[in-house]
């Protein structure tokens, strides 16, 4: 009897550690996301609670499909868009509560923060709010990928096609901070290689409220096109007492950063017309109005770009996790970046070298009131920007992982 | 013809429009400068009561259908009110107390307001239209001036000197500055002291919320409207000196032409130029430009 005992006490252990064997790879047999973003701050609309429903619906939707043999868990934190919160948050999670990856991370500061520390602890990072270039350029490192958009790529949209059309002259008012002098700098140089010329320009205080005295300078240089190198509440700001001053429609606005949340907000009759580049658009065939009208229906606001892409890079990383059959950094980094992404976000999207995912971005034209049929119908897409020519091509990348 | 290298009608329309905020800037510093002067607190929730004036108009609108002119009355009635609430509640057990206890307590308020308001509107704001009677502009040569801005230095002002006159000039005043200096004793000649105060904070707030419904059609609608004025308009208090009254309304005037200006000459110093001179006048006059040496 008491040797049966043993022995069933002996066969059990053993198979409990053939057990923990077969799931060695996946540390704690469970893979940890960890969504760190704006929650209460300037950039709450546009990524914050959306983003945290977009990775759950990710979660939930790999879980049903691919029934993994491993369990996905998420955890949500607010970094204020300050990047020692940002940090010290990021490093608490991989070093203490077993998190594989952190992502969103809205506002530059907090993700190149988080880089430098995702770095040395070997986890991956997933971007879909940041939007500046040194990301994937001098700050590039192989654990992190920079997924939704980037300021080369906006200024590469909208400042393009508006000096095609024939906005030759550009006065630009530019948030006084390092996002809008990188935006301004990147337009400018668009505008001058397409035969433009930028007459002046003016640098706002950031955060500003009133707009008056740096839209009558605007006016007063006669440019046919004023570019609003800033975002969030600055650009609705400006782009509405530019309507009140009689600025507009005699002279043409371009808001070189604008999430579908900024035109909800100020609403067509303020924004109609004007021009903007997204890396996506809820309305734009079924697939992406099947996945936008879920977000919907949890959020009751449609997607951002940056919500969309934080649900498609989440769903990637899981994919790529599952195909490698490990949460290892090394190896779930490389079965991303051989994969190229094909679901309602990006098509034949693929991650380079450099981390920057490359996919088609959209030209769109903000609709007249009368022109919108239904609600958040607000875009008239009026060109796809084909992913190599959207973002900066890998022979100017000043990544030193780019081999040259 | 120029001034200073700037076309003259550039450094006209800048001075205009530093009037306009001068006027927004002045309106809120008095409502801070009478509840400071008659009832010692810091009021710290100003700019969120101010936020909230302009979110009550819009709910008003949006949500019943009430215009920009019921809401220009409405919406001061209301926060005015919640003030008088929040005064009789919370405010009346610090008064005896040093004046950082009042200054925590708003701050505290401040931010519970916002937040409130933030997880129901979100943070990109909400747009509300000019009034159909004061749409459009009127070209005054040098500049295209919407007639709504106009209207926000005329009712601005109105208000302000109204204030003043009652404070300054009217029976009800003067009960208001001795029940103030000498509580005790008016309160021995049958006034009901308490009760003067609690008014006096509900007006304070009232005129935070009358603000906020001028500037809802100039800017978006936001938690975070506040929050981004009323460090800057307690830098005017301070410049003006805390508690004057009349202080407080020429320096907010003053104060918006001087950074109106910095904005044609250096547009980069115009978010600091106040505090530069709030620096200066602290070290020349500590107890502000209007203010009485204690």
């Amino acid at each position: 009897m008491h040797t049966k005992k043993l022995l069933t006490a002996a066969c059990t252990a053993a198979l409990a550690m053939l057990a923990t064997g077969a799931h060695a790879q996946f540390s704690g047999n469970t893979v940890k996301i960890g969504v760190l973003t704006d929650m209460s701050g300037t950039y709450s609309d546009l990524a914050g609670q959306g983003a945290v429903v977009a990775t759950q619906m990710a979660i939930e939707d790999f879980v049903a499909k691919e029934k993994p043999g491993f369990k996905v868990e998420m955890v949500s934190a607010d970094h204020q868009n300050k990047a020692d919160i940002a940090s010290n948050k990021a490093r608490e999670w991989f070093e203490r509560e077993g998190v594989d990856t952190a992502t969103e991370l809205v506002t530059t500061s907090t993700a190149l923060a988080v880089m430098k520390v995702a770095k040395e602890m070997n986890k991956v990072v997933l971007m879909n709010g940041p939007g500046s270039t040194p990301i994937t350029n001098e700050q590039c490192n192989d654990v992190s990928v920079h997924y939704t958009y980037d300021t080369y790529a906006l200024a590469n949209g909208t400042a393009k096609a508006v000096t095609q059309q024939g906005g030759k002259n550009w006065f630009f008012l530019t948030a006084d901070y390092a996002f809008g002098q990188a935006l301004e700098k990147d337009s400018s140089a668009v505008v001058t290689a397409n035969g433009g010329k930028v007459v002046g320009s003016v640098r706002h205080p950031f955060p500003a409220s009133d707009f008056s005295s740096f839209l009558l300078q605007a006016q007063a240089s006669n440019a046919q096109i004023i570019g609003l190198a800033n975002a969030g509440a600055d650009t609705t700001n400006a782009i509405k007492q530019a309507a009140e001053f009689g600025i507009t429609p005699k002279q043409q606005l371009a808001g070189l950063l604008m999430f579908i949340s900024d035109v909800h907000s100020l609403g067509l009759k303020n924004a109609q017309g004007m021009f903007l580049t997204t890396g996506f658009y809820w309305d734009l065939n079924d697939e992406t109005r099947a996945w936008s009208k879920r977000f919907f229906d949890k959020q009751k606001r449609m997607p951002t770009m940056v919500q969309a892409g934080q649900y498609s890079s989440v769903m990637h990383y899981l994919k790529a996790v599952k195909a490698a059959g490990t949460d290892d950094t090394t190896k779930v980094m490389a079965q991303m970046k051989k994969t190229p992404i094909n679901d309602f976000f990006a098509k034949n999207g693929q991650i380079r070298e450099d981390g920057r995912m490359v996919h088609d971005m959209y030209l769109v034209q903000v609709k007249k009131p009368e022109e919108s049929k239904y609600p958040w119908d607000y875009y008239h897409v009026k060109q796809v920007i084909p992913g190599a020519e959207a973002f900066q091509p890998l022979s100017l990348s000043r990544c030193p992982l780019v081999k040259k | 013809m120029e001034i200073f290298g700037v076309p003259s009608a550039l450094f006209g329309s800048q001075l205009l429009i530093g009037l306009i905020n001068g006027s927004f800037y002045a309106i809120l510093s008095l409502g801070l400068a009478i509840i400071f002067g008659l009832l010692n607190i810091i009021n710290f929730a100003h700019g969120a009561q101010y936020m909230m004036g302009a979110f009550v108009a819009w709910i008003a609108l949006t949500k019943f259908g009430v215009n920009y002119w019921v809401a220009l009355l409405l919406s001061p009635i209301l926060i005015g009110a919640l003030g008088v609430v929040l005064e009789r509640t919370m405010l009346r057990k610090l008064y005896k107390l040093d004046h950082l206890y009042g200054l925590l307590l708003t701050f505290g308020l401040a931010l519970i307001f916002e937040g409130i308001f933030r997880d129901q509107y979100g943070i990109s704001g909400q747009a509300y239209e000019v009034p159909d009677a004061l749409k459009g502009g009127v070209n005054l040569g040098f500049m295209f001036m919407p007639i709504y801005r106009g209207w926000v230095v005329v009712a601005a002002l109105a208000v302000c000197f109204g204030t003043w006159f009652m404070i300054e000039k009217t029976k009800l005043g003067a009960y208001l500055r001795a029940g103030t200096e000498n509580p005790q004793i008016v309160q021995a000649l049958g006034i009901n002291v308490p009760l003067l105060i609690t008014f006096t904070y509900g007006y304070g707030v009232a005129l935070a919320a009358f603000a906020g419904v001028l500037a809802a059609p100039i800017y978006q609608v936001s938690p975070q409207m506040g929050a981004n004025l009323i460090i800057v308009v307690f830098a005017v208090v301070v410049i003006g000196g805390m508690g004057s009254i009349m202080g407080s309304i020429v320096t907010g005037l003053g104060l918006g032409l001087i950074e109106g200006l910095t904005r044609v000459f250096y547009p980069e110093a115009s978010a600091v130029v106040v505090f530069f001179i709030m620096v200066i006048v602290l070290l020349v006059r500590p107890a502000g430009l209007f203010g009485k040496a204690a």
